[in-house]
């Protein structure tokens, strides 16, 4: 008769970025059961839409996660947009589009970083953490920002880039498209990595779509969903192939991922070629009178805003649900039968941000 | 077979410099548009109060009879709203971030600023 | 512009499982569960389906005593949202197959999004 016994996980742990409690349930080394258990980081975001403004409630979706947070103002504003039918004009579309693929690479460079140190590799952490540190240059220099932006606006945004400063950005990019090949090599090729990864945290296609995973962890499954083709912003406009893998493993969502960095370097490119010159901003009067979901891709996979407005400059209601909130549940079926080293590797692959689970 | 992969890398990051900056003995890496801290000009304000309706996070206090404008800085959250919005520009953005404190409170600045002398009016020439 | 369809259709609680196993088998799957507290006493729940890009909500509309049946036995992971609705705004909800019982989200004050001020009020 085995013993079972309960080992805590969190929230306080080496590997996690942010606060998230799991129960281990053990039976000699391998993982039974596991309990989450959220609630360290609950800030309480949707009742502070009750005393801010539609208008400066803004600045407070942007402050939902630090990793992403350009697309958590970007969705809200076309949200809002939505609802009050205002036509953004086409200049400010591809800069917010610009933003937010930069947006989608320092969050993988960063998880890259984060998943080369839960197996322990640390040279190659700081080696992709260097890397990101050019992407925050690039924020600083063209919205005075590293990590919260504030330049999405309701009718537009607030900052325009001068074309010199676009083709030097579209210029830098080559470089930082050499070093990410040599890096992400590395995590691709090397056997270390590879023996650490493979068949560890096996979801299959049909517990994928059905658990509701989203994003890279359902890409690499092989449930071939990207909101990012029902044509948001500028995306319509623009051509690039959505990537998965069949295995479902932690190596294919590392492999989604790493592909992932080099499609979104080339819609860069593409919108900087393809940008009209124009007005950035249309003025916006009168208040939102009306519900609309919201969708978009983050680069941990689908966000919900779901807003609703009566009228008055104060909204009625404004629900988040963040892709991590989603993947969950595939955590949790991922980490049944596994062994109590591998745990790390798994809760980090499915690239967890519990700040924005729990705004 | 990988088994050497990072070597390459690895051995450039050896013979190069360091990428890290020893702040806050080396200063940090500005550009024009970093956004440090909200400065003030009590010459050129005129008490309109647009920039205590515009902030998000309720960081500045004006007082009109005492003359008094004042903005705590650890609620400011440097959007640039106020700067923005600003009629007269007497707010701008400051590369330098906040200097840490050892208290919370408001910082306090006195407005001089003097309405200029309306030019004499001509007389009228119906009642 | 965006080409984001979706559709809002109201249905009784008691239609709920059956509307639900509908989607299910054509294929649809759970986007999320969300709440909004419309008047004194009473709260509208939207479930959201994706199939393909076209997003389907099913509407319910409920008073804080009244218990609805959980979708969990059809959905393994609708027990994140389910939990999440109870312990934010006090919703009863039967027969989730994974039950915190109020431990899932730790608040100081119990049921915390119950309360609405819905005029704007300055601290």
């Amino acid at each position: 008769m085995t013993k079972q016994i309960i080992v805590p996980f969190g929230p306080q742990h080496p590997v996690l970025p942010e606060p998230i409690h799991l129960d281990l349930v053990l039976e000699d080394e391998r993982v039974v059961d596991v309990i989450p258990s959220i609630g360290y980081i609950h800030r309480g975001f949707e009742k502070l839409v009750e005393k801010r403004e539609f208008t400066e409630y803004v600045y407070v979706a942007e402050r939902t996660c630090g990793i992403c947070s350009f697309i958590h103002g970007m969705t809200y504003c076309v949200g809002v947009e939505q609802i009050m039918n205002i036509e953004v004009p086409e200049r400010a579309d591809y800069l917010r589009t610009i933003w937010s693929e930069y947006s989608r690479l320092h969050s993988h460079l960063l998880w890259l970083g984060l998943f080369a140190d839960s197996f322990g590799f640390e040279n190659l952490f700081m080696n992709a953490w260097r890397i990101r540190e050019r992407i925050l240059d690039v924020f600083e220099q063209t919205t005075g920002g590293r990590v919260i932006q504030g330049t999405c606006k309701i009718g537009g945004v607030r900052r325009d880039i001068a074309n010199e400063k676009l083709a030097e950005m579209s210029s830098n990019l080559d470089s930082i498209r050499k070093e990410i090949e040599d890096l992400t090599n590395v995590f691709l090729h090397d056997d270390t990595v590879r023996h650490r990864t493979r068949n560890v945290g096996v979801l299959s296609r049909e517990d994928a779509y059905h658990l509701g995973a989203v994003g890279p962890t359902g890409r690499g499954s092989g449930v071939a969903i990207d909101l990012r083709k029902t044509g948001y912003a500028a995306y319509g406009k623009l051509n690039f192939s959505m990537v998965t893998d069949s295995c479902g493993d932690a190596y294919s969502r590392c492999l989604v991922r790493c592909k992932e960095l080099f499609s979104s370097i080339d819609l860069i490119q593409q919108a900087i070629r393809k940008i009209p010159d124009g007005p950035i901003e249309v003025k916006v009067t009168g208040a939102p009178n009306g519900e609309f979901f919201c969708r978009a891709e983050q680069p941990r996979g689908e966000l919900v805003h779901y807003i609703k407005g009566n009228g008055t400059k104060f909204l009625v209601r404004s629900r988040i649900r963040t892709p991590t909130l989603s993947n969950i549940p595939s955590l949790i079926k991922m980490l049944q039968g596994c062994e109590l080293a591998d745990v790390p590797v798994i809760v980090l692959s499915i690239d967890p941000c519990i700040s924005c689970t729990e705004r | 077979m990988g088994f050497f992969e990072m070597t390459k890398t690895a051995l450039k990051t050896v013979l190069s410099r360091p990428a890290t900056i020893l702040y806050p003995y080396q200063p940090a890496k500005k550009t024009g548009l970093t956004r440090g801290h909200v400065a003030y000009d009590g010459s050129k304000c005129i008490s309109c109060s647009i920039c205590v309706k515009k902030c998000p996070s309720q960081a500045i206090l004006l007082n009109k009879e005492a003359k008094t404008w004042q903005i705590d800085r650890f609620r400011c959250v440097v959007c640039s709203s106020c700067v923005d919005t600003c009629p007269t520009k007497c707010l701008s953005m400051d590369t330098q971030y906040t200097a840490p404190a050892a208290a919370k409170g408001g910082e306090v600045f006195t407005i001089t600023y003097v309405k200029p002398a309306k030019p004499e009016k001509k007389d009228e020439p119906n009642q | 512009m965006i080409t984001q369809e979706q559709s809002i259709i109201p249905i009784d609680v008691g239609k709920l499982i059956g509307s639900v196993e509908q989607c299910r088998n054509e294929g649809y799957r759970l986007v999320q569960i969300g709440c909004t507290k419309v008047g004194d006493n009473a709260f509208e729940i939207n479930y959201s389906f994706d199939k393909d890009y076209v997003l389907k909500n099913l509407r319910i509309t409920v008073t804080a005593e009244m218990e609805i049946p959980s979708i969990t036995g059809m959905y393994w992971g609708a027990f994140v949202y389910e939990n999440e609705m109870h312990d934010l705004f006090g919703i009863q909800v039967k027969g989730i197959n994974i039950d915190f019982k109020g431990t899932f989200i730790r608040t100081s004050v119990k049921y915390p999004f119950g309360v609405t001020i819905v005029k704007g009020e300055k601290p």
